[in-house]
């Protein structure tokens, strides 16, 4: 069966998040002022085709290693749909 | 010396690169696409140009890195052949894991395309040898994703190493905070592998190789290289 994959990209803790901070920036700017902070990261759905949700999980996982995160300043997270 | 120029999808420095080095040093300049499984035979040199390879989709360089062609290239590199990543290319080369670290996007957050001024930090490479120590020169730079970033430890490796072929400073050749376009660490704008043979940096010696197009400071770079060659470097 095809299963739905979510998979949530995050900067490590400590990587400069930018992007992150001028959003941040943005929203305090527009009054919000209870905002802290801001991370932003990528979320990408994938569509595997698969028998088990835990081996769409492993090569989604094997995804993210190949091209989809950058180990050095990228960390993520699966989510299999009905896992 | 033979010189392949690897083409993407998105590349758009390609030809600017093939003219600077057609001009300055008159040798052979071979196109490569990449999806080519192999390097044009007896290549000396191959350059990844700057450009948006696959539109910079996903992050600067990802997709490029793992074009059919980049297996070659980093035979290449292993045989201890020369590399030279330019902008887009250095971005190519670091998620190619041919380079250390990461480019992130500029602390501006902004697209910054303007001349800039470099310090040479180690002319004992393929690259740099024509150049006094501490030259300053001037390359422009043109990119949105050129702040040099990796861990801390490694850092202090690759400063130790000599790793830094060039630095961000000033006119006066002071390499502080003032003369930091983009926010790189310690204003790192260029660095070599351990090996001295793969070389990424942002800014463009190609679009400084004549007097017509505003400055001719990336010639001695092109020199450097051909120096190195006929002098029986790899």
């Amino acid at each position: 069966m095809v299963h739905h994959v979510h998979v949530f990209i995050q900067l490590k803790d400590g990587v400069l998040d930018i992007q992150g901070k001028a959003v941040a920036h943005s929203l305090l700017s527009l009054g919000h002022s209870s905002l802290q902070s801001v991370k932003v990261g990528k979320y990408i759905q994938l569509w595997i085709e698969s028998e088990t949700a835990a081996s769409a999980k492993e090569q989604a996982s094997a995804m993210c290693d190949d091209l989809l995160v950058n180990g050095i300043i990228e960390q993520f997270r699966i989510e299999v749909e009905g896992e | 010396m033979k010189t392949a120029v690897v083409i993407f999808p998105g590349s758009n420095c390609d030809q600017d690169v093939i003219h600077a080095v057609r001009t300055t040093l008159g040798t052979e300049v071979a196109e490569v696409w990449h999806r080519e499984n192999d390097l044009p035979s007896g290549t000396d040199l191959v350059i990844l140009p700057g450009g948006f390879s696959y539109g910079d989709y996903l992050r600067s360089g990802a997709m490029a890195a793992r074009s059919p062609v980049m297996k070659s290239v980093a035979r290449h590199g292993g045989k201890g052949g020369l590399i030279l990543g330019i902008c887009n290319g250095f971005q190519v080369l670091t998620e190619a894991r041919l380079l250390p670290g990461v480019l992130l996007p500029n602390r501006t957050l902004s697209f910054i395309c303007r001349p800039c001024f470099l310090r040479v930090e180690n002319t004992a490479t393929p690259f740099t040898n024509r150049f006094p120590k501490g030259q300053v020169v001037q390359f422009p730079i043109a990119h949105g994703d050129g702040l040099y970033s990796l861990p801390e430890d490694e850092l202090k490796a690759l400063e130790d190493r000599g790793g830094v072929v060039f630095r961000y400073a000033s006119p006066e050749g002071i390499a502080d905070d003032n003369g930091n376009p983009n926010g790189s660490l310690n204003n790192i704008a260029g660095i070599i592998s351990p090996e001295g043979n793969i070389l990424g940096l942002m800014p463009h010696p190609e679009r400084a190789s004549e007097a017509l197009l505003g400055g001719e400071d990336g010639c001695l770079f092109w020199q450097s290289i051909l120096s190195f060659l006929e002098k029986g470097g790899r």
